[in-house]
């Protein structure tokens, strides 16, 4: 715990991190912090048995699919400026500023948070939630206490609700027309306070 | 040549009176109090100034803050309220991973037993570097009262708090010593248990620390044992300048082993070698006997078996819960707002630690005594353990968590996952049944 521009000062690029996803120098230090705490071995990279140290991650049954979410581009380990972007997504989104169409998405709006929680479902990553994939995530949200028929059937409905083309599978556009409810505002604000 | 004699008598004069003024000030508010077990009050009217710098500092950064519009990094408050977010729901939701998502996240960020581990992060800010992620030049005035702070606290605080220290514990060592000469009677504990308290009493000056203790009624009571949760090496001293106990531990090479030799030539404590703290069987029989000698003090133990950060209790060893006589549970709160008194052995050795002890503003603390329990009939030692835990943490305020202490250096059961996901299924698939019933 020593003074913020002691630590930021480690981090190189730490500017530009910053500008991308919008973190303060106060959140960047603590994120290096735990990102340090982490990394057991300090060789500056988390691999994915630092993030099955983590007992809580370990006991959430989709624990295996958010810890993929961060090794999503083929590599094995992750540095500490992968592991910020990624958590940058659950940022709250500045909703009130009118966006600049010819940025780029910024990493914690609504649609990066969507097409966040679309990877944990879409495990080929062929663009599109299938019938098989979501009973997988059903079953591993539920694993012993309902039997495969009770799975199933909440799988045909859901498919139901939400295809609207008829081609028994669920692309990103569907999904995000799904209603959302409060679970997202409440993602913003829960993490916000971190 | 002869006009410096007369300069360096007059300076030689000087620091003999200022020495001079400065022990007797020392002798007179600090060590006669406390051989007595008086208080002039002073460290309460110091605690309450102390309080009232610390909302004006806090204020300035939240307005400093706001200025230059950086978000202010606000810690993770206790509590985890998050399952009451999947109460209202009924059918299952594509959104529903979302509520995995972000607790794994938020895991990611920060786990619970992690925290526990390290030390608890401030509202307010206490005018230490130490304890505040936000503190950046926000105003002049408040960077001179920090470095203002900084004179004070290593400048007159700490050479005091040490000199304090070096007193209390060369006059333990000297006076059990003597004492250990004399034959063992009546004479010999009571005297004893004089010079015990005084000593501690000088150490808990000597880091300034400001104790309220409730419900002394329920104090331990000889072939006893007294169960406390465990922050600091601090917690020692606070609890015995309040009564007197037989201390438990391993005997350690250097200062603190001669301490430990002195101290059991007054009265008698359970100190182990190295080899005989892995024999359980020993150290229960060692234990099991002292309690039952009624002239013998209660024993002091911790269970929780390493420092946690005060915020938790977390799971208790049960060996001594074993033993079979009565549990004195006591619980200890610091209040984080003076100075941090965890300890994070992983970070700082123990000398370093104590430096920081004594350069911190107070160590500002509440004892409760809780009335004293008992094994109950077809209740094993851990069920007993964990109804002793819970008391505590409810007195203390602090959270109960299931976790073992042991998990600071070392992997998660699947029965925890399980728990998750019966939580979850019976929520959605008890209305499913309901509906296919309708």
């Amino acid at each position: 715990m020593g003074s913020t521009n002691s630590t930021l000062s480690k981090i190189p690029n730490v500017e530009e991190l910053m500008r991308e996803t919008g973190f303060s120098p106060a959140h960047i230090v603590r994120l290096y912090d735990r990102f340090e705490s982490l990394d057991k071995e300090k060789t500056g990279h988390l691999r994915p048995e630092d993030f099955g140290a983590i007992n809580r991650l370990a006991m959430n049954p989709i624990g295996d699919r958010i810890i993929g979410a961060f090794f999503s581009s083929g590599q094995d380990t992750v540095d500490f400026h992968s592991f910020v972007r990624i958590l940058a997504h659950f940022r709250p989104a500045e909703n009130n500023r009118p966006r600049d169409p010819s940025l780029p998405e910024p990493v914690n709006s609504r649609i990066s948070k969507l097409k966040f929680a679309f990877q944990l479902y879409d495990l080929d990553k062929d663009g599109k939630i299938s019938r098989a994939e979501l009973l997988q995530v059903l079953r591993s949200m539920m694993e012993m206490q309902v039997t495969e028929e009770q799975l199933e059937s909440i799988a045909d409905r859901t498919i139901q609700e939400a295809d609207l083309d008829r081609d028994d599978a669920i692309s990103f556009e569907e999904f995000r027309k799904v209603p959302l409810g409060d679970t997202l505002t409440l993602t913003q604000q829960r993490v916000a306070s971190k | 040549f002869q006009d410096f004699n007369p300069f360096d008598n007059l300076l030689c004069i000087l620091l003999g009176i200022s020495f001079t003024v400065w022990f007797t000030l020392l002798l007179v508010f600090i060590i006669v109090p406390a051989i007595f077990g008086v208080s002039f009050g002073i460290r309460q009217l110091y605690m309450k100034t102390l309080l009232k710098i610390f909302e004006w500092a806090t204020r300035r950064i939240e307005r400093g803050a706001k200025d230059k519009n950086h978000p202010l990094h606000k810690p993770y408050s206790n509590g985890d309220g998050s399952n009451r977010d999947l109460d209202s729901a009924s059918e299952f939701e594509m959104s529903d991973i979302f509520y995995f998502c972000r607790r794994g996240v938020e895991s990611i960020m920060d786990d619970e037993v992690t925290k526990r581990f390290s030390a608890e992060e401030l509202e307010s800010w206490n005018l230490l570097t130490r304890s505040n992620y936000n503190f950046q030049h926000i105003s002049l005035r408040l960077t001179v009262l920090w470095g203002l702070g900084v004179v004070i606290r290593y400048g007159f605080l700490l050479p005091l708090r040490v000199t304090l220290a070096f007193t209390g514990v060369g006059l333990l060592v000297v006076l059990t010593s003597i004492i250990g000469f004399l034959p063992n009677g009546r004479t010999k504990n009571f005297l004893s248990e004089k010079v015990h308290l005084m000593c501690y009493r000088i150490c808990v000056r000597a880091l300034t620390a400001i104790i309220t203790y409730h419900d002394s009624e329920n104090k331990p009571k000889n072939g006893g044992i007294c169960v406390a949760n465990h922050t600091s090496p601090i917690d020692v001293i606070i609890l015995a300048s309040d009564g007197c106990y037989a201390m438990v531990g391993q005997i350690h090479g250097g200062l603190m082993g001669v301490i430990q030799k002195s101290m059991v030539k007054a009265c008698p404590h359970i100190w182990f070698e190295r080899s005989e703290v892995k024999d359980r069987h020993l150290v229960a029989k060692r234990l099991s006997d002292h309690v039952e000698d009624k002239t013998k003090l209660p024993i002091l133990i911790f269970p929780e078996g390493t420092c946690i950060n005060n915020t938790s209790v977390m799971m208790f060893k049960k060996g001594s819960f074993e033993i079979g006589s009565t549990v004195y549970p006591v619980a200890i709160k610091y209040d984080p707002r003076f100075g941090d008194a965890f300890w994070n052995s992983s970070q700082f050795g123990m000398v370093s630690y104590l430096l920081r002890m004594m350069s911190s503003w107070a160590i500002v603390c509440s004892v409760w005594y809780l009335p004293p329990m008992s094994r109950e009939e077809g209740e094993d030692a851990v069920q007993f353990a964990n109804r002793v835990k819970a008391a505590i943490a409810r007195q203390g305020g602090l959270v109960d968590l299931l976790w073992d202490g042991g998990l600071k250096r070392g992997k998660v059961k699947d029965t925890f996952k399980e728990e998750q996901q019966k939580l979850y299924s019976k929520m959605l698939v008890g209305t499913q049944e309901d509906r296919s019933r309708s």
